[in-house]
């Protein structure tokens, strides 16, 4: 991964597995953490919020990155399993059970199983068709939720208390940002190591050519499913934790605008990479606001109705202009503009360099 | 009894307006567009504004309204979809998935969230119609069977008889070959887009019409999408016993289950459609692996 092409090698099996490896790259991580760690010191509540939504966001669109940009198993029924998860959370909890350390595991085993059913039918359906059922699972699992919702009598969704953990109590925004920072860097962590590892370069496989990977020995039934599952699994869990943070579940919050939101930070950010999901995740829900002190910048006394649809309409370009112009998502001009630091004066990089 | 079956025909009208719609575009494009149901909201305000330009004549105001739908169609293709051939099926998709995102805030900046009625400045009145067997509906629910049955009948006609029709059938089937015996494809799939959104313009003029007009009437497409899927998704033919099929367990599970199981049927449908034959009734089985 050396960005400068040349002149750095690796001696050791443990260098070669490291995730940070040059000292530039550790210096950058250090400097990250520290700001990340002391923000809440500096920043206000209402910036710690936007970082904490951030970071729930890049959880949603590392699992969806999972499926469909490492596996290449399309998904419009991204918001279903993030609906399951809080769904499954609610309804423990409305049990009576409300520790996170049973609806955790029991949301994750709710978000395996539903995952290996919608990945079923991706063993016999590619593509478009597959988009189609997990859209009709999208629309299935929310009648399943809102079926439970009038079930529960008040109709408008269900209360979640703060969750505990021991003698701690997630409450409040600094607790809630450390919590959700921490884990988005874990899962993070977790499916950049998917990635490496063999389940990853299996999904990259299928997604490049499915009949070429069956021929070289990758089980391309076994490892669709497991892409199933990972990704539900842990949008399953983003699920829960929406549940906790928001500390409130109701069914108008996963519509199918919910998995457009997701798909399009996963495009914008770039396909199949881990730091492109992080980065679209951010962008898409800095988008509205931004827009916001735009639109606020330049004319203050606009009508509210003007900036719903300047915002949502602004977020609709943006994904079809990267769709058409940038493929490679933000990663792409990140990684251009790297090289183009790195290698000037000259162009490109030597034809030998190790990507 | 009477009464279920008149409104599964209505609402099996509506389906097979926007699966037709589907099914066009899919055969040009090779795409899902999933901006029909906002194609079908943008004809209501379409209506809605020609029906505020001229008011009281709706012989001017219903074709205007029906050109212009159809002439979104053709820009649609031209600024979107032809830009995407080559790309893949994924990227298009989302690009119909965003222009529903864009029509949507168009529409939202121009006419407002506010509920509409484009009949009140149309002259026209919406009585309710009594049916032979006790059944009740009321006049546009009639003009949306018509419209249906018209529009198939115009399609059959015109896709078996006219050198155009054959045209984009050849081009529908394989646009390479097509393009090589000297048919103007880029042409065809332009008329092809067009047709899809008058259909679904037509549908969402009787709609807006008959019930009412918001920006969300776009709902309404993603149901139908189950009815071109079930029918098969090149096939024309289709459309209709699968909109039939669709409307029929829709209105049964209003009458036996509750409004919430009836949102979702559709998709129930589809999802067992998925299951067992995912080409649908008339599809082409080949059409699974292209994509």
């Amino acid at each position: 991964m050396s960005a400068l092409g040349g002149g750095y090698f690796k001696t050791s099996y443990e260098a070669d597995l490291a995730l940070v490896d040059t000292r530039l790259r550790r210096l950058a991580l250090t400097a990250l953490v520290l700001v990340l760690l002391a923000l809440p010191r500096f920043a206000s509540g209402f910036v710690l919020d936007l970082v904490s939504q951030a970071a729930f966001a890049a959880i949603g669109a590392l699992a969806l990155n999972v499926l469909t940009g490492l596996a290449g198993q399309i998904s419009l029924g991204h918001a279903g399993f993030l609906a399951a998860g809080a769904f499954t959370t609610a309804a423990l909890v409305e049990r009576g059970i409300v520790s996170p350390l049973v609806t955790l595991p029991a949301t994750a085993l709710v978000g395996g199983v539903l995952g290996l059913v919608v990945g079923i039918p991706s063993l016999r359906l590619k593509g478009l068709y597959l988009a189609l059922g997990t859209l009709a699972m999208h629309h299935v699992v929310l009648y399943a939720a809102g079926e439970m919702q009038a079930r529960a009598g008040g109709n408008t969704g269900f209360t979640i208390p703060a969750p505990r953990l021991g003698g701690l109590v997630f409450r409040g925004t600094v607790a809630w940002y450390y919590a959700l920072v921490a884990l988005a860097a874990l899962v993070l962590v977790l499916v950049v190591n998917l990635q490496r590892s063999r389940a990853g370069r299996a999904w990259m496989a299928i997604r490049d050519r499915d009949v070429a990977a069956a021929s070289v020995g990758i089980d391309v039934a076994r490892y669709k499913l497991s892409a199933f599952v990972w990704s539900s699994v842990i949008t399953a869990l983003a699920g829960a934790l929406f549940a906790y943070h928001r500390g409130f579940v109701s069914v108008e919050a996963f519509g199918f605008f919910v998995a457009v939101d997701y798909i399009a930070m996963i495009i914008i950010g770039g396909l199949g990479s881990a730091l492109g999901a992080v980065l679209g995740a951010a962008f898409v829900t800095l988008l509205p606001y931004a827009i916001d002190a735009l639109v606020a910048g330049v004319s203050p006394d606009a009508a509210q109705y003007y900036v719903f649809p300047a915002k949502f309409g602004a977020f609709g370009l943006l994904m079809a202009l990267f769709l058409v112009f940038e493929p490679l998502g933000l990663v792409g001009i990140w990684r251009r503009v790297r090289n183009w630091v790195f290698l000037w004066p000259f162009r490109h990089r030597p034809l030998r360099a190790s990507s | 009894m009477a009464q279920a079956l008149a409104t599964t025909l209505v609402v099996a009208s509506l389906y097979a307006l926007l699966g037709a719609g589907y099914v066009l575009v899919y055969r040009a494009s090779r795409v899902l567009n999933l901006a029909q149901g906002d194609l079908l909201t943008l004809g209501g305000y379409f209506l809605f504004a020609t029906a505020a330009t001229f008011p009281g004549a709706p012989a001017l105001a219903l074709p205007l309204a029906a050109a212009l739908s159809a002439l979104t169609g053709v820009l649609v293709y031209v600024a979107l979809m032809r830009p995407m051939a080559g790309h893949p099926v994924f990227a298009a998709v989302l690009v119909t998935v965003t222009l529903g995102i864009l029509l949507r805030a168009a529409i939202v900046f121009v006419f407002t969230d506010r509920t509409r009625h484009p009949l009140q400045n149309l002259g026209l009145s919406n009585p309710p119609r009594p049916l032979a067997g006790g059944a009740v509906v009321s006049t546009f629910d009639l003009v949306m069977v018509g419209a249906a049955v018209a529009l198939f009948a115009a399609l059959f006609v015109f896709l078996k008889v006219s050198p155009l029709g054959i045209r984009m059938r050849a081009a529908g089937e394989r646009a390479l070959l097509a393009s090589q015996r000297g048919i103007n494809f880029h042409g065809v799939f332009a008329l092809s887009w067009a047709l899809a959104a008058f259909a679904g313009g037509l549908a969402g003029m009787i709609y807006s019409s008959n019930v009412r007009l918001e920006p969300s009437l776009g709902i309404l497409g993603l149901r139908a999408f189950a009815v071109a899927l079930v029918g098969g998704l090149d096939s024309l033919g289709g459309v209709v016993p699968a909109a039939l099929l669709v409307a029929a367990v829709e209105v049964a599970s209003v009458r036996w289950g509750n409004p919430l199981l009836s949102d979702v049927s559709p998709f129930l449908c589809l999802l067992v459609m998925l299951l067992i034959r995912p080409w649908g009734f008339f599809g082409t089985r080949e059409e699974l692996e292209r994509v």
